[in-house]
């Protein structure tokens, strides 16, 4: 497993160069709260992830199929596909702190080297 | 359950529009549902751990598919789909079969709190999405959530989640499925997180506790919303056939009163029932002390209906079946024949194998399967084991309830201890239409068996204290023998009194003969004395009689020689002589 960043208040550009982050955001239409994930991530990923980042945005309201297959329950959901492991994102982002966290953009060996 | 309320309210339903019901297909939640689940709604169904909600959830959704043509969402938060498949392929339903003919669809729900990060507000409807595509995708009409609670395992904010839990079950009514939501039981509540407020239309609770040791298991309808429902607490069994509950304790008294009657396969015990034995589709209990001969009983019993061709299912929870075969064999009771052509099934376990609610499943399924027309349970003693006297007493209640309205006979030996009196097992006695008590009876430094015929509903029967004797021919009945004190007289004292009384009887007979004889030999010298006096009678007439014709003559001689001295005379006319003739006659 990935360690969990001990300190989400590390530094943003000390995100590993040579990594590819590849996001999905699950919506259900054109709801508030997936207008306001949709522009949190797009924020986050412009500071810290600028050039090394893709959002695929799905809408389950027209492939529900997807909704079994990627595990979605709450929606708007935000998995991160890559880096492995895969990491699943609830809510609509506006908590940037956790979304750090939760996107672990700290890079590991930055974490693996603080005490 | 109240018979005369059930009665009532199911004509109130013809007049109203009746609350339209799923049939779940599962033995006995239909029965005591009164026609299964809340068609269109969900049902609450909440258990402690191992209580076997799932496989509830589950076969609801099985049997819909396979007996109601009703395909079935199962929705599950614990288990993937291989581990369910191979849970249930152990009780013989093939999941993924199902799944593959679109009957079925498992949708596995991994909720790992540590795996999802919440940033904010979310709702969710990605749920909604899937269960929704699930079931218009095979055209569903059944649910199952196992378990929804999962959820507040897996997400913290529990106010969008109860939001959102009351929005699903309004939508799960909008898309006409019927659900069942399983979850955990609650220390306070039904549910750790009052689940039940939710959904409030059907709430079934299963409850797995161990006592003595035994696992019971029982479930109980605690809420049904516009129906009648069996409120009791109810046993359930999971086993190879699935789940089953046994609703027994709603069963009404309005079986058949059967007038035909069975042997109970000892001639003189059925002259003590009104003279044909036990009635048929009647309960029959032996009760006595240990050694008594109540198995001795119950194999004339088994032999007999054999006999008759009529299938006998023999619970035996003290002896094995070649046991009761060589014990029976010992006193002429030849079972073997009867079991080798397959009308005598001998079923032996031992009672502590488990509770008294898996045993009266047992004895139900197994009855389901031979269709006996009689059944031993030797002895229900044993029960008392595994369960208080008041389990054991409901379990009775249940098994002669059970085989009166299949119309079987059922015989229970009951083995007493020496305190226990007929009293201390009376409410046992009441469920029971013929009680015979085979005692003990100590008389001059032996004891002896005695057959007391304690009661027989509706038969004419005897009262008299019998002795019962094992003999190498079987089971024997003495007539009884009261002696001079008026006490009952068994064993060797009854053998020295039908000596002494022998004896006397022979003494009799030969005073009786020497009386007759006697009477004979008087009635000889009598009648030898009259023939004597007779003789002596004839002889003195004779002797009479020619004396007085010697008179006669005499009297002639001299009349003759009177006439003739007159003619000498010339004295006497003739008129004169012809007169005085008679005068002379008479006085001879």
């Amino acid at each position: 497993m990935t360690p969990k960043s001990k300190d989400p208040t590390s530094k943003p550009e000390a995100t590993k160069a040579d990594e590819l982050w590849e996001l999905r955001l699950y919506v259900a239409g054109q709801t508030p709260k997936s207008v306001a994930a949709f522009d949190n991530l797009k924020q986050l990923c412009e500071e810290m992830l600028q050039g090394r980042y893709s959002i695929e945005v799905i809408d389950l309201l027209k492939n529900p199929r997807l909704a079994r297959e990627d595990q979605i329950l709450a929606i708007p959901t935000v998995v991160r596909r890559l880096p492995v492991p895969i990491r699943q994102l609830i809510g609509d982002l506006s908590d940037t702190q956790a979304v750090i966290v939760g996107l672990d953009v700290v890079p590991r060996h930055q974490v693996e080297a603080s005490p | 359950m109240d018979k005369g309320s059930k009665g009532r309210r199911s004509r109130e339903a013809l007049a109203t529009p009746v609350l339209p019901k799923t049939p779940t297909g599962i033995t006995g939640l239909d029965e005591l549902t009164g026609g299964g689940l809340p068609r269109g709604r969900s049902t609450l169904l909440c258990g402690s751990a191992g209580a076997g909600k799932t496989l509830l959830a589950m076969e609801f959704l099985v049997r819909g598919a396979t007996e109601f043509n009703e395909p079935g969402v199962f929705l599950s938060f614990e288990e993937n789909v291989d581990e369910l498949s191979t849970n249930f392929a152990s009780l013989g339903h093939d999941l993924p079969a199902l799944i593959a003919q679109g009957k079925l669809s498992i949708d596995e729900v991994r909720l790992e709190r540590a795996d999802i990060v919440e940033t904010g507000e979310y709702d969710l409807e990605g749920l909604f999405i899937r269960l929704g595509y699930a079931i218009d995708s095979i055209g569903a009409k059944r649910v199952a959530l196992d378990t929804i609670e999962a959820l507040f395992a897996g997400l913290t904010d529990s106010g969008v989640l109860r939001a959102e839990l009351r929005r699903l079950f309004r939508w799960l009514k909008t898309k006409g499925v019927t659900a069942i939501v399983t979850a955990e039981r609650g220390q306070a509540g039904l549910t750790p997180h009052g689940l039940e407020e939710y959904v409030a239309d059907c709430v079934i609770l299963l409850d797995s506790r161990v006592i003595g040791e035994l696992a019971t298991r029982r479930l109980r309808v605690v809420k049904y919303r516009g129906s009648a429902h069996g409120t009791n607490e109810y046993p359930y069994l999971i086993d190879e056939g699935g789940i089953s509950i046994l609703p027994v304790t709603s069963m009404r008294i309005d079986y058949e009163a059967s007038t035909e009657h069975v042997s109970s396969g000892v001639p003189l015990l059925d002259a003590m029932l009104g003279g044909e034995g036990y009635y048929r589709a009647s309960s029959v209990l032996i009760s006595g002390t240990a050694g008594t001969g109540k198995t001795s009983l119950a194999a004339h019993f088994a032999q007999a209906s054999a006999q008759r061709g009529e299938r006998c299912l023999w619970f035996a929870f003290e002896e094995s079946l070649s046991q009761i075969v060589r014990n029976m064999r010992s006193i002429g009771v030849d079972l073997a024949p009867a079991v080798e052509r397959g009308v005598l099934r001998v079923h032996s376990e031992r009672p502590t194998m488990f509770g008294l609610e898996m045993h009266l499943l047992m004895i139900r399924r197994l009855v389901d399967e031979f269709q006996p027309r009689s059944v031993i349970i030797d002895p229900i003693s044993n029960f008392a084991m595994v369960g208080d006297a008041v389990e054991v007493k409901v379990l009775l209640m249940r098994l002669v309830d059970f085989f009166k309205t299949r119309g079987i006979t059922s015989l229970f030996t009951n083995l007493m201890t020496g305190e226990m009196q007929e009293k201390t097992q009376a409410g046992v006695a009441s469920l029971i239409d013929t009680w015979l008590l085979l005692r003990d009876i100590e008389i001059g430094a032996e004891r002896n068996r005695a057959l007391y015929l304690l009661k027989s509903r509706g038969m004419a029967h005897s009262n008299q204290v019998r002795e019962f004797l094992l003999t190498d021919h079987g089971v024997e009945l003495q007539d009884a023998y009261v002696g001079k004190s008026g006490g009952l007289l068994m064993g060797s004292a009854l053998m020295v009194q039908r000596a002494q009384d022998e004896a006397h009887a022979v003494a009799a007979a030969q005073k009786t003969d020497l009386l007759r004889r006697n009477l004979e030999l008087r009635q000889q010298a009598v009648e030898a004395q009259i023939a004597v006096l007779r003789a002596q009678l004839e002889l003195e007439r004779t002797t009479a009689l020619s004396e007085i014709a010697r008179d006669d003559e005499r009297s002639a001689v001299l009349e003759d020689d009177r006439a003739r001295m007159a003619s000498h005379r010339h004295a006497v006319d003739p008129d004169v002589r012809g007169t005085e003739t008679p005068e002379t006659g008479g006085s001879t």
